[in-house]
């Protein structure tokens, strides 16, 4: 009730904090995108469930990472990439032209295909972030707490002022989702964040999901079914730009109802 | 089964007939591409031995009075400091002249260099009668010698090197043996400075714009290819340009005249220190944009994106991780045009470098010459004396760019280290 | 058979230790936007990134000033200059005596031909010979020798190549066709110098032209037995011809423009001959010649200078756009 009134209160582009009338974290409605005459994404409708991890699979070129770029407007960094539709987050619509991109994607983050480090220490690259964003609070504490998310802390807390490169590939990428969480976004992009990476990286990065989604809502891009499998709760199969089927994972596994959805996770092209 | 086995073996012979011709065609067109090569390079070699063959060598002086004979207390006068000198010009010089040189500057106020020149030009009058180079001074040492005695008995034969430390620490004088470059170094770095000042913010500021928020439209098209073009216009329409503009309309800013600054006493005319440094920044401005424009391309997207996805502004990850990222490059770049820019001449003459100073430059507003203006002057001038101090000018000119160069090599290479480990 | 890698949570946690405490400390508000309880997506007006905006974009038109202010003084003064004299009078005049008011350019122009022909003869076959040998023969190491070695060439200051052509060329053509046949100063010598000058930039455009034909185009080349001469002659120089003509415009482009090998190599005083091993003076050469000493401003002296100067602008922009539009289409047929 109280959370209600803030919001009649609040203008056009506001959203109180941790409340909302949708039952989705964010929603994409009609949401289409082209290169040129290319259409990658074809009217896509779509809502991803509060603190669940959605995964988008598909073969590539089906547009899911294209989708997935175009929840935090990472897009339009790239020059030729037209949108239409809406993205709505909070309720506001992201692709309005009076929002501003940099305060979109400070809420919500990204977490690349290949780990992609800033080339300062360890310690910097978590409060970087923070800082520019007007973090008033303890920065150790910050950066402690945002490695212990990733299960990190222990590994390299001897060695934060190294530089982030001295890492492992692995430790890389989750060092990676710590700069991100240490934003405390509420949704969490992930581009085929293992892509790069080896099995046992990939196994802790996935497992750190099952926590991370506590807290977080997680989209995640992966080419690897057996992943979308373990770590998400739903999942949607994207095939030339269309959303085939979107579904609860075990049902989209078990029993598709579209018979390219079966043909694709029964192996039969790819 | 068609081709009878007769049929395809003629044909095989046909064939290979002219190999052996083609391949030694083959080997002695290699050997002319390899030809042009060497020739290149040899260029270079010969290049650089001239300089030093005439930066070294003999000289065959002959003074009017006997330099030993000048002598106090066993020191010889080139290492005679001012006190000394004063003392040698006070015996061997009229009362006359003394007065009338004490009457443009006390005796007391000159500088050691000054009063050394005095001595040499007024008392021992040397006179150089022949100049060697080094290839004959270490080749053909008896003929020097042996000419020398005959020719000019009373000669002294002394080896010189014509880059020394008097040469780099003395200033602009009018005889070849007695000058030095340090007005025209002086100058050169000043300029420089006033170059670099100018041209670097500037030229990394453009290139920020065309490479991080130009967006594809028709001024920003339009621009682009204006640097392009601006980096093909011949250095010395550079110079027009600063004549007209720098030195003549803007003359109050460029003379100091706006400020209430002369260069004590001296009308500088706009054609000052400032007004060349300008000059040159504009010439490799566009080399400066243009290098920077590569540097900043070789950084990859990712960092950029990484950096906006924490919800960075476009500007907090240009000045956070692309330019210490494309630092190195940047640099390396810079570098490369200011070395142009410490070699280019002809914009400097026509922009006005002075023929001789008095003054060494002190301010933005002194008349100004460089190194290669000095090397220019010396060059045409056509006794042989001041060929062999052109050679010693290149020799310190080369080796300022070298440093520079250098210079620019280890910054870089310990940038990429930090970037590496910091 | 996934699972079995899949480490338990549980284990990661207790390696990360993380207490309960910490992780409500989370929601504290630390963050401006959580403080206050609501997010806002207008637009942030950000003054300083817009005045950074601003000064870059300022720093970008400085090169379109700058090129407006070569074409205004250029043209200013010119103007003046036309008044007085005929463009017919001035274009196709042969004496050049401002003390006679007699204003041709042609024996500066006819100079300055002279001296980048002899530098073209120079520059493009050992250009060429050059570019041949490091692109389709020499080894990596050799090329990774010899390339800084030809960019030192190009990077010596011109001062010193006028130098080397006053001091060393000359006199060693004069011992070789006599004294009385070559002058002191002469156009051959200091265009055989401006030659050495250009031939790094030639070679490393041509270079770039050999390496950008493809690979399949030589492969196939070698297939049909070809050696490597009448590949890289037959096959990839052609093939490249048109970047290989484009060096040798914008080559020309730098001789045209070049100053003080000619300053001092090739003679003071205008002289219409087309006799290499005579004196001429070219275009910049008598700019530079002419400033350098006491000029008057608003003398006809003066402004022919800047007449002269809009000439060799406009030729060396020409020889330039020419040379670039050639490289974008090769660029483009193989791109």
């Amino acid at each position: 009730m109280n959370l209600l009134t803030k919001r009649s209160e609040t203008t056009r582009l506001e959203a109180a904090i941790h409340a909302s009338e949708s039952e989705y974290a964010l929603e994409a409605k009609n949401l289409s995108i082209s290169y040129g005459d290319f259409k990658a994404v074809k009217n896509l409708n779509m809502g991803f469930e509060r603190k669940k991890v959605t995964a988008l699979i598909g073969p590539s070129g089906c547009g899911k990472s294209t989708a997935l770029r175009a929840f935090n407007r990472m897009n339009e960094l790239i020059g030729g990439v037209h949108t239409e539709g809406e993205v709505l987050f909070h309720g506001v619509n992201i692709y309005d032209p009076d929002v501003d991109a940099v305060q979109v994607r400070r809420w919500i983050g990204m977490v690349f295909q290949k780990p992609n480090p800033f080339s300062k220490s360890i310690y910097e690259n978590i409060a970087w972030g923070a800082r520019i964003n007007g973090y008033r609070g303890d920065f150790d504490e910050l950066v402690e707490n945002s490695l212990k998310q990733v299960a990190l802390w222990d590994e390299v807390k001897d060695k934060l002022k190294d530089s982030a490169y001295a890492l492992s590939g692995g430790q890389q990428q989750r060092l990676c989702i710590a700069r991100a969480v240490a934003l405390k976004p509420e949704i969490l992009l992930m581009d085929e964040p293992t892509s790069a990476l080896d099995p046992i990286s990939t196994a802790k990065i996935e497992s750190l999901l099952d926590e991370l989604k506590k807290r977080y809502t997680i989209i995640i891009v992966t080419h690897n079914m057996q992943q979308a499998g373990r770590v998400s709760d739903k999942t949607g199969f994207l095939l030339l730009g269309d959303l085939v089927e979107y579904t609860e994972t075990k049902t989209l596994f078990l029993n598709p109802i579209d018979e390219r959805t079966e043909n694709y996770i029964s192996g039969r092209f790819g | 089964m068609t081709v009878d086995a007769g049929h395809s073996a003629a044909s095989r012979t046909d064939f290979s007939s002219n190999l052996a011709g083609r391949h030694s065609t083959s080997a002695r067109w290699r050997l002319v591409f390899m030809a042009s090569t060497i020739l290149a390079i040899t260029f270079l070699g010969a290049l650089i031995l001239t300089i030093i063959d005439d930066a070294f060598g003999y000289v065959l002086m002959v003074d009017a009075v006997d330099q030993k004979s000048l002598e106090q207390d066993g020191v010889p006068l080139l290492e005679m400091d001012a006190n000394g000198l004063r003392a040698v010009i006070e015996e061997n010089l009229s009362n006359r002249r003394q007065r009338a040189l004490n009457r443009e500057l006390p005796f007391e106020e000159r500088s050691t260099a000054d009063l050394l020149e005095i001595v040499l030009a007024e008392i021992v009058k040397p006179e150089v009668v022949a100049t060697y180079t080094l290839y004959e001074s270490l080749f053909n040492k008896r003929a020097i010698v042996d000419n020398a005695s005959t020719a000019w008995p009373d000669s002294t034969l002394v080896f010189r090197s014509w880059v020394s430390m008097r040469f780099l620490s003395s200033s602009q004088t009018a005889r070849p043996m007695t000058t030095g470059v340090l007005t025209a170094v002086k100058g050169t770095l000043l300029t420089i400075a006033i170059t670099l000042l100018f041209a670097f913010p500037v030229g990394i500021a453009a290139a920020i714009w065309l490479e991080e928020y130009a967006t594809d439209n028709k001024l920003n098209r339009f621009i682009q290819v204006n640097i392009y073009n601006l980096a093909g216009v011949p250095s010395i329409i550079y110079g027009m340009l600063g004549l007209a503009v720098f030195v003549r309309v803007l003359e109050p800013l460029t003379s100091g005249s706006a400020f209430g600054v002369t260069a004590s006493g001296e009308v500088a005319n706009g054609r000052t220190v400032l007004s060349a440094g300008l000059t040159l920044a504009i010439l490799i401005l566009p080399v400066i944009i243009i290098n920077a424009q590569e540097a900043l391309r070789a950084i990859s997207g990712s960092l950029r994106h990484s950096s906006l996805a924490l919800g960075a502004t476009k500007w907090q990850t240009i000045w956070h991780h692309v330019l210490p990222a494309s630092f190195d490059r940047i640099l390396t770049g810079t570098v490369l045009a200011v070395s142009r820019a410490i070699g280019e001449t002809a914009p400097l003459v026509v922009v006005g470098a002075s023929t001789f100073l008095t003054q060494d430059p002190s301010g933005v507003f002194s008349k100004f010459t460089t190194l290669p203006i000095q090397i220019y002057q010396w060059t045409s001038r056509p006794q042989p004396e001041f060929r062999h101090i052109a050679a010693a000018a290149i020799v310190v000119l080369l080796a300022l760019m070298l440093s520079l160069n250098a210079f620019a090599i280890v910054t870089r290479n310990r940038l990429r280290k930090q970037k590496r480990f910091g | 058979m996934f699972s079995a890698t899949r480490a338990p949570y549980s284990a990661i946690l207790a390696a990360g230790q993380i207490k309960a405490s910490q992780m409500k400390q989370e929601h504290s508000a630390l963050y401006p936007e959580e403080e206050s309880g609501i997010l806002t997506f207008t637009k942030r007006s950000r003054p300083v990134e817009t005045l950074i905006q601003a000064f870059l974009f300022f720093c970008a038109s400085v090169s379109i000033f700058t090129t407006l202010g070569i074409i205004i003084v250029l043209g200013v003064e010119s103007s003046a200059f036309f008044r007085e004299v005929s463009l017919l009078e001035f274009l196709t005049g042969t004496t050049w005596q401002p003390t006679i008011g007699m204003f041709g350019i042609l024996p500066l122009l006819n100079a300055t031909l002279m001296t980048s022909l002899v530098a073209m003869l120079v520059a493009l076959p050992l250009g060429l010979g050059v570019a041949i040998y490091l692109a389709e023969y020499a080894s990596e190491r050799i090329r990774e020798t010899l390339k800084p070695i030809l960019e030192v060439l190009a990077g010596v200051p011109t001062v010193v190549y006028g130098y080397f052509a006053l001091t060393v060329v000359t006199p060693f053509l004069r011992s070789i066709l006599g004294q009385d046949t070559i002058e002191v100063y002469n156009t051959l010598s200091a265009g055989l110098v401006m030659g050495v000058l250009i031939l790094p930039l030639i070679s490393s455009m041509c270079e770039d032209a050999l390496s950008s034909v493809p690979r399949s185009l030589r492969e196939a080349a070698y297939a049909m037995g070809a050696t490597k001469l009448e590949t890289s002659v037959k096959i990839i120089v052609p093939a490249a011809f048109s970047g290989i003509a484009a060096a040798f415009i914008l080559g020309l482009s730098r001789a045209v423009g070049e100053t003080m090998i000619v300053a001092l190599a090739a003679g003071a005083g205008p002289n219409f001959t087309l006799n290499p091993l005579k004196a001429a003076e070219t275009m910049t050469g008598h700019i530079v010649r002419i400033s350098g000493g006491d000029i008057s401003y608003d003398s006809m002296d003066y402004r022919s200078l800047f007449a002269i100067a809009l000439v060799l602008f406009i030729v060396t922009l020409l020889l330039n756009a020419m040379s670039r539009r050639i490289v974008k289409k090769y660029r483009e047929v193989y791109e």
